[in-house]
């Protein structure tokens, strides 16, 4: 059946079905006679079956074959196949299920499956029947082809048998004719092994003709060759006469060569490849590797230095110097090519030589090295005054670049560290020259400064305001920094090949840009102010005061925004990222605060003592016992408040307003006059007697109990209520003291009264407590008055008068 | 000056027609002050300087007004006898009644205005004084019993400007050779011997100069104060740079002072109406506090184990005193306490005042 099954051409669905069948049939037949039929068979018969008897019998196939009927069919709850009551299980045993079915069913059931049993049991047997009468031809047929085939093979032996004996005779033959020909074969072989030898010694006897030939027409190459061809042989047979002559021939010749290839070598000339051809091929001769080593560096010594005296001449004093771009170009491409090639050179022809060797070249290229490097940094010496950035930091790349090819080839030389070195060095001086220049740059703002405001009063028109100029000095300041910034920054661009060098990445950021130029700047900045407080000529004429004035303002600008963006760009350009400890922003800005608040305070030092002097003087130099009686307010007052007004607007066009004191309502102009006229009068007047000084004293000094005492240079604060407060404070003073050193007569106090009115009048406004103007004017009247013999004052309202009038 | 007892003071500038001296005692022990008035009537006093050889005569300079004129003119005077004894039987009584000062001799100013200083010699017997007038510097030589005083030589400033001299002391050193002198912003040495001068600072301070003194024990150091608020150090044989400068008062400073023993210690006085007390350890002449004897054989750990914990002391405020309502005019020492110091303002507040215990004793020890 198998062969049948395997020969049907295609086992399709409805073909295999009828296999189905008789097995179950046959599983059936095997579990012995049942008395009923399989219950599941649909009584439709084969034609009409359904798709779930199809599965079914499929399963069945399925299970005779070993598998699990549930993974191939996916039949979610099949009945147990091992259960001994299925019908149609494998397991089937007629008497347990007949035991079943006896135990279980009543009569009726029992009778009705037994009628139902045998209605299938008779489906079944018309099912076979159908089945064997529909393949009975088919049957037949593989009948037939077997026996058909059964002949065929019994032919096709015969035929088999026929071929084997053919064979038999064919290797027979073979065998034959080898044995033949054995003897002439050796033959042939012994006369090609002659044939070889003889053309071997034709060449050796032809050696020396040729090698002189060779010598001749300068093919040094081919004739090395050939004698180390022949060498090894002449070597093994010299004790043969015949060779010993070819040998001594050679040797001869070989010397000649060996010479003539020396001379070429000595003479130079033709440069350093050939050069190292003829070493080589001397090398080859077996001429000592230490000498020529020796003479190799030596000659190659003389090149170099050939090319180092010719940088040096360029180098020279006289002739203008080439620009350094030129200068390391030459010097990348003659020096520090031919050292390379040397290099090259010796390590591919010496390498036998070992360490010894590497360390006689690396001597080499370090001595010739260190002369190169010095001829290069006196030229970028001779490079550092001069201004252009981006042409150095060209020639630097190429000079490193050009050294990191030796570098590598000879790592022992250090030559790429001394070259990384020399790089730094220039780096690093001219971060100084930049800081140099801003230095010098902001010196350059500060003296056109002063011409700025030493000139402008020529023509009557007012030159550039004190914003303008802080404006100016302020951005040309700024612009300085970010074009030292921008020539610096060429060190670290990326295309540079020293950029990635830990220095540059790292120190060169925080350590040089940073701190040393960024930071470095902006504290000599601080530095140069704060010498303008500190200078001898204190007197105010070495410093003009509105430059403290501006410089002030100028460090505060720089304290409250110009720092931080100078840093954040520094930053930003330069990405610091190493854990070098950094200035924060804040401690540079604290800097320049204090800056900003010791120039302001000078210059209040300064404009005060300015007008001190012309009130003192005003005091000291006048007679008061033998004054007139006042007609109007001295020249000086009104000098002080013009003075005072000026400053004023001057400080106005660069602080704030600030803050004044609230006033209290009766602190109005008309208050001030009742100041000179009651309160003064009845303090001191009529109370003022020679005997009775002390109730004058009391009286002030209880009045002082109440008023806060005045810190007379006390630090000013960024606004220019508080700088004019301070400048005041500092005037009414020095007149207070200076007027408690006089002697006035009685026209002498009431010209005092009539001056302190005056002022009274037209200082209040400048100051932020104007009760501070008000008890310092106060005291001056009243040590006036006790510094009077005869103290008469004047009517308040003709001082009044006075005063408006003038 | 008085080395009895108690502390002489310079009078204060008082704004009276005829000036008053107000001797202070101050009783140490009891706490007790008493005071004697002693007029002069020659008129009021700018400044005052005691002989050091006889504690009854004192010089003084005087505003004279005559004619509307101010004249400044310098006396020599004696002072009543009782006083001099130093009893003071009955305080109370003596306050109240004020007695006269006794002229002994003028101080011829004819020749030359405004007499701005007068400076006894400070070693000698009392017969020399050098009075400073405008811009002349005049040696006197007192006659017998101080009854006549002659102009012995004399030096003056040369140059433009009105120069005038605000100041002047008599450096105790060099067999007391030395003396000098201040004008506007100038310190001046000058030898007495030949009256020429020694040295010049110039531009000693930015503005006026007010005061100077000598230290006592270090023959080249000067003091000098001014309006420019700062109190410089200097060393005479270096005038380029002042030694030291000190800057804790806000307005002119008046009067410094070095303590007659311990130089250390510095008195200032200025019109911000402050008295400050600084410690001037680095430039005195025990840099490394007092040197222990090596006597002190029984004491000697203990002195080494206190040595040990001694640091080099700094030089500092020590302390900085208010009491003062107006501008303080004059600050000094007392000549018999090294520990007393007494300073005096305008309204005529007299404040005496104790160097603190603590330092006095850091001092000491």
């Amino acid at each position: 059946m198998a062969p049948g099954s395997a020969s049907s051409p295609s086992p399709s669905f409805p073909a295999s079905r009828p296999w189905a069948a008789v097995g179950a049939m046959a599983a059936a037949a095997a579990a012995g006679p049942s008395p009923g039929s399989r219950p599941g068979d649909s009584p439709e018969g084969p034609e009409g079956e359904a798709p779930e008897r199809r599965r079914k019998a499929h399963g069945m196939l399925k299970l005779y074959y070993g598998l699990s009927e549930g993974e191939a069919a996916g039949r979610p709850a099949g009945p147990d196949p091992l259960d001994p009551t299925d019908l149609n299980g494998a397991h089937f045993d007629p008497e347990v299920y007949l035991d079943k079915l006896r135990r279980e069913c009543p009569l009726a059931q029992l009778m009705d499956s037994e009628t139902d049993m045998v209605r299938q049991i008779r489906a079944l047997d018309s099912d076979m029947q159908t089945l064997v009468y529909e393949n009975y031809n088919k049957f037949i047929s593989a009948t037939d082809t077997i026996r058909k085939m059964k002949n065929d093979f019994r032919k096709m032996e015969d035929e088999m048998d026929r071929l084997a004996t053919n064979m038999a005779v064919i290797t027979d033959f073979s065998a034959r004719i080898s044995a033949t020909l054995q003897d002439r074969h050796e033959r042939i072989t012994k006369l090609a092994g002659v044939h070889a030898l003889l053309r071997k010694l034709q060449f050796l006897f032809e050696l020396p003709s040729r090698l002189t030939k060779c010598v001749e027409l300068g093919a040094y190459g081919q004739a090395v060759r050939y004698q180390g061809r022949a060498q090894a042989v002449l070597q093994q047979y010299q004790h043969l006469p015949s060779f010993r002559a070819i040998q001594d021939d050679c040797q001869v010749i070989t010397a000649r060569l060996a010479q003539q290839l020396r001379q070429r070598f000595r003479e130079g000339g033709s440069g350093a490849p050939e050069q190292a051809e003829c070493v080589e091929l001397l090398l080859a001769l077996g001429e000592p590797a230490e000498e020529l080593c020796e003479e190799f560096l030596a000659h190659a010594r003389g090149r170099l230095e050939e090319e180092l005296r010719s940088l040096e001449a360029e180098l020279g004093p006289s002739p203008p110097a080439p620009d350094v771009l030129e200068f390391t170009d030459h010097g990348g491409s003659g020096f520090v090519g031919g050292l390379c090639q040397v290099a090259a050179a010796y390590q591919e022809l010496f390498a036998a030589q070992g360490p010894a060797g590497a360390e006689r070249l690396a001597a080499f290229a370090r001595e010739l090295g260190s002369r190169y490097f010095a001829l290069v940094e006196r030229r970028l010496a001779q490079e550092q005054g001069g201004g252009d950035n981006s042409l150095l930091v060209r020639a630097l790349d190429r000079f490193h670049r050009r050294l990191r090819a030796p570098g590598a080839l000879l790592a022992a030389a250090g030559l790429a560290e001394a070259a990384t070195e020399i790089v730094e060095r220039v780096a690093r001086e001219r971060l100084g020259h930049h800081l140099q220049g801003l230095r010098a740059a902001f010196l350059g703002c500060l003296t056109d400064v002063r011409q700025a405001l030493a000139a402008p009063r020529v023509a009557g028109k007012e030159g550039p305001g004190l914003a303008e100029l802080l404006a100016n000095v302020a951005s040309s300041i700024l612009s300085h920094i970010k074009a030292s910034l921008a020539a610096v920054h060429l060190f670290t661009a990326k295309e540079v090949s020293f950029s990635n060098k830990p220095y540059f990445r790292g120190e060169f950021c925080s350590q040089g840009v940073r701190e040393g130029l960024i930071v470095g700047f902006i504290r000599s900045m601080c530095q140069t102010a704060q010498s303008f407080c500190d200078s001898p000529g204190e007197k105010g004429g070495a410093t003009p005061p509105a430059l403290l004035l501006l410089l002030s303002r100028l460090c505060l600008d720089y304290e409250t925004a110009t720092i931080s963006y100078i840093l954040t760009l520094t930053d930003e350009q330069f990405l610091v990222q190493d854990q070098f400890p950094v200035t924060p922003v804040s401690t540079l800005c604290a800097e320049a605060r204090e800056t900003a608040r010791r120039l302001l305070t000078h210059y209040v030092k300064v404009q005060g003592l300015v007008i001190s002097q012309m009130l003192r003087k005003s005091v000291e130099t006048r007679d008061w016992l033998s004054t007139l009686e006042p007609r109007n307010v001295r020249a000086v007052m009104k000098r002080v408040v013009e003075d005072t007004t000026a400053i004023d607007v001057q400080v106005g066009l660069l602080y704030e307003e600030g803050v004044r004191k609230a006033q209290s309502s009766d602190s109005s102009k008309r208050t001030f006059s009742v100041y000179s006229s009651s309160r003064q009068q009845g303090r001191y007047a009529p109370s003022y007697t020679p005997s009775a000084p002390m109730d004058t004293n009391l009286l002030s000094n209880i009045q002082k109990l109440f008023s806060e005492r005045i810190d007379v240079f006390s630090p000013v604060e960024f606004n220019k209520v508080s700088v004019l407060t301070g400048i005041i404070k500092i005037s009414l003073k020095t007149l207070l003291e200076c007027v408690r050193l006089r002697t006035f007569g009685r026209f002498g106090l009431q010209q005092v009264q009539v001056d302190c009115h005056f002022l009274q009048l037209y200082l209040w406004r400048f100051v932020a407590d104007e009760e501070l103007v008000h008890l310092l004017l106060d005291e001056v009247v009243a040590s006036a008055a006790l510094r009077c013999p005869d103290p008469v004052p004047m009517e308040p309202s003709v001082v009044e008068v006075i005063c408006e009038r003038g | 000056m008085w080395p009895h007892r108690g502390i002489s003071l310079q009078a204060p500038i008082l704004p009276e027609k005829e000036g008053e001296i107000h001797i202070i005692d101050f009783d140490d022990e009891n706490n007790i002050i008493n005071k004697n008035v002693l007029l002069h009537q020659a008129g009021e006093i700018w400044h005052i300087s005691a002989s050091p050889a006889d504690r009854g005569v004192l010089a003084t300079c005087y505003n004279r007004t005559s004619d509307s004129k101010v004249l400044t003119c310098a006396a020599v005077w004696r002072m009543p006898k009782e006083l001099e004894s130093g009893s003071h039987e009955s305080p109370d009584d003596s306050s109240s009644t004020a007695q006269t000062l006794e002229l002994l001799c003028h101080l011829d100013n004819t020749a030359h205005s405004n007499m701005a200083c007068v400076v006894w010699e400070p070693m000698g017997d009392g017969k020399k004084i050098i009075s400073l007038a405008d811009n002349h510097i005049l040696l006197w030589d007192l006659q017998e019993s101080s009854s006549q005083a002659v102009l012995a030589s004399s030096a003056s400033l040369g140059g433009k400007g009105q120069l005038k001299f605000t100041s002047g002391r008599w450096s105790p050193h060099h067999n007391c050779t030395q003396v000098a002198t201040a004008n506007d912003t100038t310190l001046r040495g000058w030898d007495t011997r030949s009256m020429s001068q020694i040295y010049c600072i110039e531009n000693a301070h930015g503005q006026l100069v007010r005061d100077l003194d000598f230290n006592p024990n270090k023959q080249y150091y000067l003091a000098s104060c001014g309006d420019d608020c700062k109190v410089k150090f200097w060393d005479t044989r270096n005038v380029t740079e002042p030694v030291k400068t000190l800057e804790e008062h806000s307005h002119w400073v008046w009067n410094v002072r070095y303590n007659h023993s311990h130089d250390q210690l510095v008195l200032t006085g200025s019109s911000d109406s402050r008295v400050i007390l600084s410690n001037m350890v680095s430039i005195s002449s025990e840099p490394f506090g007092h040197l222990v004897d090596d006597d002190d054989i029984s004491d000697q750990e203990d002195h080494r184990s206190e040595e040990k914990s001694k640091e080099p002391l700094q030089d500092n405020v020590i302390a900085t005193y208010e009491e003062h309502e107006d501008s303080v005019y004059a600050v000094d020492w007392s000549s018999a306490d090294p520990w007393l110091f007494a300073s005096l303002s305008y309204d005529g507040r007299l404040v005496i005042n104790r160097v603190p215990r603590a330092l006095k004793y850091h001092i000491l020890l």
